[in-house]
């Protein structure tokens, strides 16, 4: 799209063709209070080499997972991205694409995305994967307005468990419509209550929601949960870490119709926070609810095979405000990462990816047992992070590792029954073991040293 | 081909009633209108709804139209053959692809549809 600049005289050409005197005569219908009323405040221009020098001065502000040692997962996470994901990735077919789904153009991408729809549905057991969402938290919000369509009632319920950033996203999502959202509490092992959450459960709950692990890395008692949720005549929608799949049931084998989760891990850097990769999927009957795209694979009237977006007539383009959603878009770029890592792990690769996860947790869990003032409170089975509990708050720990080169984990205070000493370690496959053992050095100083959480860096 | 034996709707519904209970199918006009019919979701059997409201939706390969509630009551049957053979809404949509039956609540609510002439009417103007 070129660049076209209105010279003084074009502007003045303009406004006399349609009868204004000036510029600002084309807000006067905007209230005074609402309008500025002078030139907005903005530094004069600068040169080229003025403005490289700025950002590169800014950039170097920021310290990110390449020179800090990252323990930080709360749904994002610091996995090993292989150097092919980068050149696949980058291609110009793939990255300077947007949205091209003509599929006579647009084969290679409609390909990945029906791959990765694909692998969704491997991972998941489900029957249908759309093309991706934009993250875990928007995709669990869509799949609670699928539930509460497909059951037509007016309320949800949520595991205080869950992930308190997807809650926050549902809880603003499900405000505008009227529902109500309800919290099933976490019994004294870090988990959801299946008794606690039978009392939740009333005829009036469309869906409840099985975070698998939980936001405390711990795994979930998803076959109890499920038999409560399905009694009380509900749906299950699955939140789960794909990461763990290969380890845990899959959402179909404990019973959920609809299940979504956070892709990033595989071949999305955390960056600060995003671009992530939400999924979505669901049992057959759910199809022509769920938002986004879907791509089939069908055959020309030539009968070569091919891809092309399929049940079109749901979205919004067509329906309107009938559109089963907002969300007409998927997130394309990552999605395509997400497909070659997947392609390149195998189910192999993916299973001794979740090993090497298991392993490393627990190899943390064992270096930080025994240290005078540390304490694990949740004894059950957990994948990618553990919660340890410091009789000191979590936050002086932090400022003090982070001094130190280290992004120690996230405080968990006012989460589920959390304290203030109570913070969440994340360890992935890419934490060596000189890092956890660091880690574990980390900790005893700190926890020795009473004046450790004041330390300043030299 | 619009048989006076039965009601109709401005959405294009016929509604036959035989002993308080409406059968309901879209009309010859709508079956054309929307062209190849894909898709048929129907309401559950015992669920009440009130005149007007959307009850399911029919799907074309063109387009997704709601099915609306010529008049109050209790949907107490679905044409299964419908939903596993959706095509028959485009070849018998006045017979055989009927959609569901509701048992009326309000029997008054029947003199608010059109009978044949008017909505002959309808398709004329």
């Amino acid at each position: 799209m070129p660049y076209v600049p209105h010279s003084p005289a074009d502007v003045r050409a303009m406004l006399d063709v349609i009868g204004k005197q000036e510029i600002g005569d084309l807000f006067s219908h905007l209230p005074e209070n609402v309008r500025l009323g002078r030139p907005l405040d903005l530094a004069p221009g600068i040169t080229e080499e003025e403005v490289r020098r700025y950002f590169r001065k800014a950039a170097a502000a920021n310290h990110g997972q390449d020179e800090l040692v990252s323990f930080l997962g709360g749904g994002i996470y610091d996995s090993i991205i292989p150097a092919a994901i980068d050149a696949i990735s980058s291609r110009s077919e793939f990255l300077t694409a947007y949205t091209p789904y003509q599929p006579e153009v647009s084969q290679g991408t409609l390909q990945v995305i029906y791959e990765w729809q694909s692998f969704i549905c491997r991972l998941t057991g489900l029957d249908v994967a759309n093309a991706s969402m934009y993250d875990a938290a928007t995709a669990l919000s869509e799949a609670l307005s699928v539930a509460l369509a497909a059951k037509r009632k007016k309320a949800i319920v949520l595991p205080v468990t869950l992930n308190p950033r997807y809650r926050r996203v549902v809880r603003t999502m499900m405000a505008g419509e009227g529902i109500t959202v309800l919290d099933a509490p976490a019994g004294p092992d870090g988990t959801t209550d299946p008794v606690a959450l039978a009392d939740v459960m009333t005829s009036d709950v469309a869906a409840c929601v099985i975070p698998n692990p939980n936001y405390l890395g711990l795994v979930e008692p998803v076959d109890e949960l499920s038999r409560v949720i399905r009694d009380a005549g509900a749906i299950v929608v699955a939140a789960v870490n794909p990461v763990a799949l290969s380890l845990l049931k899959t959402p179909a084998e404990f019973g959920a119709e609809l299940a979504v989760g956070e892709a990033q891990p595989f071949g999305v850097p955390p960056s600060w926070g995003g671009p992530l990769l939400g999924f979505l999927a669901c049992t057959d009957k759910h199809k022509r609810r769920i938002p986004g795209r879907i791509v089939g694979r069908t055959t020309d009237n030539r009968g070569n095979e091919g891809y092309v977006l399929t049940l079109q007539t749901r979205e919004q383009h067509i329906r309107r405000d009938k559109a089963t959603s907002n969300i007409c878009s998927n997130q394309g770029l990552n999605a395509l990462r997400a497909t070659v890592y997947l392609a390149m792990l195998g189910a192999g690769g993916l299973a001794e990816l979740g090993e090497a996860n298991l392993t490393r947790i627990t190899a943390l869990r064992n270096r930080v047992t025994g240290i005078a003032g540390v304490g694990l409170p949740f004894d059950g089975p957990v994948f990618n992070e553990t919660v340890i509990r410091l009789e000191r708050p979590a936050g002086e720990f932090l400022a003090f590792a982070r001094n130190r080169g280290v992004l120690a984990g996230i405080p968990l205070e006012g989460i589920a029954d959390c304290v203030t000493g109570d913070l969440l370690v994340c360890v992935t496959e890419k934490r060596t073991a000189a890092e956890i053992e660091n880690f574990g050095l980390l900790l005893e100083e700190f926890m020795s040293d009473a004046n450790g959480g004041k330390e300043v860096s030299a | 081909m619009v048989p006076d034996d039965r009601k109709y709707t401005q959405e294009h519904e016929w509604i036959l009633i035989e002993d308080g209970i409406g059968t309901i199918g879209v009309t010859d006009f709508a079956a054309g209108e929307l062209g190849d019919v894909v898709f048929v979701e129907l309401p559950e059997t015992g669920s009440e709804y009130s005149q007007g409201d959307t009850v399911g939706t029919i799907e074309s390969v063109k387009a997704v139209a709601d099915l609306y509630l010529p008049v109050s009551g209790e949907i107490v049957e679905a044409n299964e053959a419908v939903v596993d053979t959706p095509e028959l809404v485009n070849t018998d949509p006045m017979e055989e692809g009927w959609l569901f039956k509701v048992k009326l609540s309000d029997l008054s609510e029947i003199d608010q549809l059109m009978d044949a002439a008017a909505y002959g009417e309808l398709l004329g103007g």
